[in-house]
């Protein structure tokens, strides 16, 4: 391993002693991109179910503006903004990532909705689904994998994202990078940045298979096997 | 039975889709709503299983007024198919046609057993077909899915919305044959909408023609053919079916038979133009008019070809003058003469200022004949005369 030359000394022994301060960076990385995420699928989600219920147009650009700026705000300058209110800490940190994952699960999770046929919707009305069973049998079915890619998508970047947080106090690998730069240490740079990248990989991955788990669980195929007339 | 009494509906946006309609349904047959688009029919339909709620009047099936049943409960109650098809692309035929015994809780193996005899019902293999998605069935296989997963659950009525507009020729009257077998064992109440007259005649017991919101007219096929209540049925049935209906066999006029928008070229045209033309039009000859459609002339591609060479003329200076032309009105049999008599591959049909409306070709007497006696009858005996 010529590469790890460069840090000087062996690299498998700055593991051996220093994994669990890595371990637990991890741990709170994945906790903090957790949570964001999870807030930002249960706030967007159901709000995305609503819009395309009762398409209320003023209503849609209003929110999707507001996303849209959430979504325009430099990671670092949102985070900044945040100090004043939330002060320093994880909490804010959980917020900034909250509202930057709100803007694609909910354009997804809308565009999915809207994709169903009209006439799909209209014999599922006719033949006597209830309009909860509509949005459970049919439309969310049909969504989910647009779905899916939204949460995918947003995950990677919320993952990459918290390692910024950690300017704020937040914890996480960005801690082993920045402290690694104060302290001029390759190995926990470069630690830091490959816990996050392999934890990005691993976390789509796993996402990826849940999606496919789900879609053979309840029987149902990706809506590219979409009916053409 | 089902009844609608002293039904309006006005749309939000205040358009009157139905006035005052009064309509009875009858069991075990196939009620066919027709008429222009935008008249009604399918608003007329959608009332029976509450998609649409009328603005005033009542619907009873079979003395239940509907208005006291739940939406969900009563559609699951009625057959559904729709234009689209609407087929769920998630799921699989298996689970498509079981859709609504599913709805009602049906034990499962009820359905599969179900499943499997209506795919049987409409000659498609359950094993072959039964694990397909929707997207791998041709057209016509899809909708009679669509078909068949409305009589799942064996409801006594079936509402069916122009169901087999969007198909081929062919399909659709597979299709149709189909329908018409399976209501002869069934018996089911069938309200079919449709805009397609030939298709009504063929499987309707009770036509219920419709327009801007009222019905026009209520019978038989037979008795709509025989006794049109006005001109607009009249115009709606066509001349042609009444005519044949009726046994009249008037003698049709050129005006019927000739192709209405011949090619035709301004005196001015260039000869290179002119063939540009022909060729594009895939026609050996042109009729000259003027610029008031008077008829001037009649280039053929011969004379053309001739006279190619020579750069600065135009179809004027080579045209022949149109030695017969018959008057709009001529009986066929008159033009039909002339053209035998004199050989002539077509004959200009012209007003009496000799403006120039019409060809009659060997083609459009041929096309003709096909609309007069449609392939449709070939169970009559018609083509033993013809």
């Amino acid at each position: 391993m010529k590469a790890l030359d460069l840090f000087g000394g062996s690299y498998a022994d700055f593991l051996r002693e220093r994994y669990p301060d890595i371990l637990r960076a991890t741990a709170e990385h994945l906790g903090i991109s957790g949570i964001s995420v999870a807030a930002g699928c249960i706030v967007a989600i159901p709000i995305g179910i609503v819009l395309a219920r009762h398409p209320i147009p003023w209503l849609q650009s209003v929110i999707f503006s507001i996303a849209n700026i959430f979504q325009t705000i430099p990671s670092l300058a949102l985070l900044a903004i945040l100090i004043p209110i939330f002060g320093i800490g994880t909490k804010p940190a959980v917020f900034a990532l909250f509202l930057y994952s709100l803007l694609p699960i909910l354009r997804n999770t809308l565009a999915g909705l809207q994709s169903v046929d009209k006439s799909v919707l209209e014999s599922a009305r006719g033949m006597g689904y209830s309009a909860a069973q509509q949005l459970w049998h049919i439309q969310l079915p049909l969504a989910f994998p647009y779905m899916m890619s939204g949460i995918r998508m947003t995950t990677v970047y919320v993952i990459s994202w918290t390692t910024v947080a950690t300017l704020i106090g937040a914890g996480g690998l960005g801690d082993l990078i920045f402290t690694g730069i104060g302290v001029n240490k390759n190995e926990l740079i470069f630690t830091g940045a490959a816990a996050a990248i392999l934890l990005a990989l691993l976390v789509d991955f796993i996402l990826g298979n849940l999606e496919k788990w789900v879609m053979r669980k309840t029987g149902t195929t990706k809506s590219d096997t979409t009916i053409s007339y | 039975m089902i009844r609608l009494q002293g039904i309006e509906k006005r749309f939000e946006d205040g358009f009157q889709a139905l006035k005052n309609i009064n309509l009875e349904f009858k069991g075990g047959e196939i009620t066919v709503l027709i008429g222009p688009s935008g008249c009604g029919k399918t608003t007329t339909m959608k009332l029976i299983n509450r998609l649409i709620t009328p603005t005033r009047g009542q619907i009873t099936i079979n003395g239940t007024d509907i208005s006291t049943v739940n939406p969900v409960e009563l559609r699951r109650k009625i057959g559904y198919v729709i234009q689209n098809i609407g087929l769920f692309p998630h799921m699989t035929i298996a689970k498509n046609v079981g859709v609504v015994p599913r709805l009602l809780k049906w034990d499962k193996h009820k359905i599969d057993r179900r499943v499997n005899e209506l795919l049987r019902l409409v000659g498609m293999d359950p094993d072959l077909y039964r694990d397909r998605y929707p997207s791998e069935l041709s057209g016509g296989q899809q909708q009679r899915i669509g078909v068949i997963r409305a009589l799942a659950a064996d409801p006594d009525i079936i509402l069916m919305d122009e169901p087999f507009s969007a198909l081929d020729p062919i399909s659709r009257e597979q299709l149709q044959d189909e329908l018409i077998r399976l209501q002869q064992e069934f018996k089911k109440t069938i309200i079919f909408v449709t805009h397609d007259m030939d298709e009504a005649i063929k499987i309707a017991d009770t036509i219920v023609l419709m327009k801007d919101g009222e019905v026009v007219q209520t019978g038989s096929p037979e008795q709509v053919l025989r006794h049109p209540a006005n001109d607009f049925v009249k115009s709606f049935i066509g001349k042609k079916r009444l005519r044949a209906e009726n046994g009249l066999e008037a003698l049709p006029i050129v005006d019927e038979v000739m192709a209405d928008n011949p090619v035709t070229a301004y005196p001015s045209r260039g000869l290179a133009e002119a063939l540009k033309m022909m060729e594009h039009r895939r026609v050996d000859s042109l009729f000259i008019v003027d610029r008031n459609h008077i008829l001037r002339g009649y280039v053929s591609i011969y004379q053309v070809l001739d006279q190619y060479g020579e750069e600065g003329k135009t179809v004027a200076d080579v045209m022949k003058p149109v030695v017969h032309t018959v008057r709009t009105g001529t009986p066929l049999t008159v033009a039909l003469k002339l053209m035998s008599k004199y050989g002539l591959t077509n004959l200009a049909v012209v007003k009496n200022n000799n403006q120039f409306v019409g060809l009659i070709t060997r083609g459009s007497v041929v096309r003709h004949l096909a609309e007069v006696y449609p392939p449709a009858q070939r169970e009559e005996p018609a083509y033993e005369g013809a």
